[in-house]
């Protein structure tokens, strides 16, 4: 019995358990919830970018049919702020500016959809129809939606108390030591760039249901969220001072989240707090035109860099000033987005000695920025890798060759950083051969020649990546002014007749982790994979967890299921010792049997677990009964996957549009699980980079409206957008952690935009075109061809 | 969505008496504009009147030299229609391309040319092919129809029952897609008719219109070539994020190359 099939161990690639209730319709995310008795909240949002209240007048919506109850600030002035989890500090020490963050406005909005009023009805329609028949007295301010816009002289401010709107102003590096790289450098190449801010769109949108037992005291909160343990704490501690203990926060299936679903939004605090108030269930779900406009957006970097290079083409020191977007409040982990997660990237996988960068955070007057898919790294790895092509051809150094020049070397690791991070393990090279031959480099020009006797311009163009996943350790982001630690939870639930609970504090919302983590027990434990149930997101069934961001559920939280199965282990040799009468150092455990060392005396996984839950025949002096076992793992460092994207464009110079014929991805992700769903992980990943690079982009008018507001506006890349991606992997073991992996969830946004960015640079560059910034519309091509045309014809 | 009154009236003139009696009451058939606008609570009839149970408005007929399309006839119904294909193949090619798979399943020829969205298809198909369009009361001109902006010529209570597309020599038809919305962001349907060439742009402007200059052009030589270059002046052009006037402009003379070349 519980004879696993080999293919289902690390490696395999099992198919998704939990496609069947996805793809049949039988999810059962937040909005599908009703709670009896339930009641509508529906959020009354500011139209103004920026404006005071001079008065809310509620009494003709408070009469409307079906009404129960509204709120406005003035309800809520009491209760704690927003929280923001993570502080960062500015050059000269002191803390950032961390202005508060009202669940509802309190005497102004600071964006178009800030929440201004809630109103509580039997129906939803009922709540839209009250809302509507709020009167707002707005005195409208002149806006600061963007970076410029928040910081010329005399700029309208988002916080009256918060000077120039500078959140932080912060350093990494050492200034003289960078300065004097510059000054002996053979060659200064510098470039300027805005990195588009995004706007995630996850498929399923925002909810919430708030629930209170009046007879308990219990709180109950149903949300949309990849971290209900995070949740619970930020809302529990900081804004409603609910106990833990008086709090569950349940996650239940979740559609997407890309990192917009890890904040603490204010209408999770709204329905839980409403519902008390009321004593009713109160259930909030968002329509997807306040996702835009209530969704924490993602990027929005405007960067000036410099690098030093030597006359051989060996980078002898970068250079960065980097002005990044807060939006109008500070959503849980904007501070450390552009600086934690992005400035500590910056050396790539080069051995450029010195690197000093600078960030300005800046409040303005659009929806809060916080992390999205990648956070941080894309932001770095765009700059770093556009900054390498220009450099190359400016030095007239091959594209290729000047990277591999400047590659850790494999012998290198660890390799300590000038930006505070020490990779463990790599191989560039291997990555970047891998891809250069699937994308057959080599070819190109044959085929750039073909497509222009099609009248078509083709570019390639590559970006050699490292990313750094599962941000850690505890002690170390504290020091970095992180407010939480960031290890993860792991129970294993061994049953009397030998199948498996995993609990995890890592939260599944598209990942797989339902496959991804029984495998790692059918691998350990000889469990078949359908014998083991995985449990995730609710507070009140997994002891604690941190979430699911960061690409860090499996190297984080797979490293603490697998010390908690070390532990089962360990009791389970005592067991069997005690069951075969031998000692326990003789007793060998392989896949779900124990074995007296050099005998053919066995005892299967099920009938330890037996012994354990009826312990007629069981050491009881020693053992407690019972096979279950809980483990926190604290990582010793970051995991740092890496690898080499290739795109092949091709431009209709006629149009503009900008095609990508061919994208090659090789990875090093570490040990592979699951290889199928790293394969999708990735090309998910590449669809959202390439969106970012050809299609996506948030703009704000000078008033502070959002005109790319909805999908008529706002680009999704669609499946005609995308090619096939080739995905391979190259892996290289994460050394620090049991399972040895790194991380896939983000590796395809990071590599991507600048792989195919350098591609439509390099098929534009007969025009004598330097740089485009992202997203390269077809506008916005046809306008540089278009100039192009006209110098040409002068 | 506001409450309405809904109604299913069986024949023309039943919908017509209930349009006529109520200023506010909204004719809908696939609702691929409405029910969106319903949603976003962007529009407030007193009543929708549901055109979907008139057998009357449906289905696609040879009549001579003239192809007649009911107004409730489907876009994915003209696009897969054999009677359509060996007619006006552009005109099932343009069809077989608004939106996507689910818009074609419910939007209606009817729909979209009253609606007259200057970033729809179908108003170019019927301009440049001199069709006809007949309401309950009227027989109304192609060039007479389209008057701007989500305007046409049809009176408040007045229903679009069918178009009648006169079967050209030749046509084609290209477009570049809006990359967000997929709309049409400048498009040209050209025509060889018995009434002569005839050129019509959609999505660049703020109304459906036909390119004079590239009429005649074509008229000396029908040959892509013979608009490659003609400019369209980019004076009342749509600008938006996503494209300036001249951009579109530009466009223009491009999706009139395209068609010409379609159609062959």
């Amino acid at each position: 019995m519980n004879a696993v099939t080999p293919f289902e161990g690390i490696g395999a690639s099992v198919k998704r358990k939990e496609d069947l209730r996805f793809l049949s319709g039988r999810g059962q995310y937040t909005d599908d919830i009703n709670r009896p008795g339930q009641a509508y909240a529906y959020i009354l949002r500011s139209p103004h970018a920026h404006a005071r209240i001079a008065g809310i007048d509620t009494a003709t919506a408070a009469a409307m049919p079906g009404v129960l109850a509204i709120y406005t600030g003035a309800d809520t002035a009491g209760l704690g702020s927003i929280p923001c989890g993570w502080q960062i500090h500015n050059k000269d020490g002191s803390p950032m500016a961390e202005p508060r963050h009202p669940m509802l406005a309190e005497g102004k909005v600071r964006h178009v959809g800030d929440q201004v009023a809630v109103v509580i009805a039997e129906s939803r329609a009922q709540a839209k129809d009250a809302a509507e028949a709020i009167g707002v007295d707005y005195d409208v301010l002149p806006a600061a939606p963007t970076l410029d816009a928040a910081q010329v002289p005399g700029a309208p401010l988002v916080h009256d108390g918060v000077a120039g709107n500078i959140c932080y102003d912060w350093h990494i590096g050492d200034k003289a030591v960078n300065d004097a790289a510059f000054a002996a450098a053979a060659k200064i190449v510098t470039f300027e760039t805005t990195n588009n801010r995004l706007v995630p769109n996850a498929m399923e949108p925002r909810a919430a249901i708030g629930d209170y037992d009046t007879t308990t005291g219990e709180y109950t909160l149903f949300t949309t969220s990849q971290n209900p343990h995070v949740i619970r704490l930020l809302m529990g501690a900081f804004v409603l001072q609910i106990p833990e203990a008086k709090l569950r926060v349940v996650a239940p299936d979740v559609g997407g989240g890309f990192g917009s679903k890890i904040y603490h939004y204010a209408e999770e605090a709204i329905v839980t707090w409403a519902a008390g108030k009321l004593g009713r269930p109160v259930k909030w779900t968002c329509e997807r035109t306040e996702s835009f406009m209530s969704d924490a957006h993602g990027r929005d970097h405007i960067t000036k860099c410099s690098l030093a290079l030597d006359a051989n083409g060996k980078f002898l020191g970068l250079r960065v000033h980097t002005q990044a977007n807060m939006g109008a409040y500070l959503s849980t982990f904007a501070p450390c987005v552009p600086t934690y997660l992005y400035a500590t990237l910056l050396a790539g996988v080069y051995t450029t000695p010195t690197i000093y960068c600078e960030v300005t955070a800046v409040f303005t007057n659009t929806v809060p920025v916080d992390a999205y898919r990648g956070a941080g790294r894309p932001e770095a790895t765009y700059l770093l890798e556009r900054l390498v092509d220009i450099a190359a051809a400016e030095t007239g150094i091959d594209r290729v060759e000047i990277r591999r020049r400047n590659f850790i070397p494999n012998d290198a690791f660890p390799y300590q950083t000038p930006v505070a991070l020490q990779y463990d393990s790599g191989n560039y090279t291997a990555t970047l051969d891998a891809a250069l031959q699937a994308a057959d480099w080599a070819g190109f020009e044959a085929r750039r020649a073909e497509a222009a006797k099609h009248g078509k311009l083709r570019g390639i163009g590559c970006s050699t990546y490292l990313e750094a996943c599962g941000i850690a350790p505890s002690a170390v982001v504290g020091s970095l002014g992180a407010r939480a630690g960031l290890y993860e939870v792991g129970t294993i639930r061994v049953h009397p007749t030998g199948s498996v609970t995993v609990l995890t504090g890592a939260h599944s919302h598209g990942q797989g982790h339902e496959t991804t983590f029984a495998q790692l027990v059918a691998d350990r434990l000889g469990v078949p994979v359908a014998q083991v149930d995985v449990v995730h997101g609710d507070t009140a069934k997994v002891p604690f967890g941190m979430g699911t961001y960061g690409s860090r559920s499996l190297a984080v939280g797979g490293s603490a299921m697998f010390k908690a199965m070390d532990k089962i282990i360990a009791k389970g040799r005592k067991i069997a010792a005690h069951l075969m009468e031998a000692s326990v150092e003789d007793i060998e455990f392989d896949r779900g049997t124990f074995r007296v060392a050099g005998t053919d005396r066995t005892k299967a996984l099920a009938e330890i677990s037996l012994a354990a839950y009826v312990p007629h025949n069981y050491p009881i002096e020693e053992l407690e009964p019972g096979l279950e076992e809980t483990a926190f793992y604290d990582p010793k460092n970051f995991t740092y996957p890496g690898g080499c994207h290739i795109a092949e464009i091709e431009i209709d110079p006629e149009t503009g549009k900008v095609s990508v014929v061919n994208f090659t991805a090789v990875d090093d992700v570490g040990r592979v699980i699951n290889p199928m769903i790293v394969e999708g992980q990735v090309q998910g990943g590449v669809a959202q980079g390439i969106g970012q690079a050809l299609l996506e982009h948030a703009v704000y008018d000078a008033d502070g409206q959002l005109l790319s507001g909805s999908m008529m506006d706002y680009t999704m890349p669609r499946a005609d957008d995308l090619p096939l991606v080739g995905v391979a992997t190259h892996t290289t073991l994460c050394t620090h952690n049991p399972l040895g992996v790194k991380g896939c969830g983000e590796v395809g946004a990071i590599g991507s935009p600048p792989a195919v960015m350098n591609a439509v640079v390099d098929a534009l560059k007969s025009y004598g075109v330097r740089h485009i910034e992202m997203p390269a519309t077809p506008a916005k091509i046809w306008g540089i061809l278009h100039a192009g045309r006209k110098l040409a014809a002068e | 969505m506001y409450d309405f009154a809904y109604h299913k009236p069986a024949s023309v003139a039943d919908a017509v008496k209930l349009l006529s009696a109520d200023p506010d009451a909204r004719p809908i058939s696939g609702g691929q504009t409405l029910l969106p606008a319903l949603k976003h609570r962007l529009n407030k009839p007193s009543a929708i009147i549901d055109l979907s149970g008139i057998a009357e408005l449906r289905g696609i007929r040879r009549e001579g030299d003239k192809l007649v399309i009911g107004a409730l006839t489907k876009h994915v119904e003209v696009a897969d229609s054999a009677e359509v294909k060996s007619a006006i193949p552009a005109l099932a090619q343009l069809a077989g391309t608004i939106g996507d798979t689910q818009v074609r399943n419910r939007g209606t020829m009817g729909g979209s040319v009253s609606n007259n969205d200057p970033a729809a298809d179908y108003p170019a198909a019927v301009l440049a092919l001199d069709a006809t369009i007949v309401t309950d009361k009227r027989r109304i001109a192609a060039d007479e129809f389209f008057l701007g902006m989500f305007t046409t010529a049809l009176e408040p209570g007045e229903l679009l029952v069918a178009i009648e597309f006169p079967i050209p020599e030749k046509a084609g038809y290209a477009k570049m897609k809006n990359p967000a919305s997929r709309y049409v962001m400048a498009g040209a349907f050209v025509a060889k008719t018995k009434s002569g060439v005839r050129v019509a742009i959609n999505g660049a402007g703020p109304c459906v219109f036909r390119q004079t200059e590239m009429e005649q052009a074509l008229t000396a030589n029908w040959s892509p070539d013979a608009v490659a270059s003609i400019k369209q002046p980019a004076d009342d052009l749509n600008s938006d994020i996503h494209g300036s006037a001249e951009y579109r402009a530009h466009l223009v003379t491009v999706m009139a190359k395209r068609a010409v070349a379609a159609a062959g």
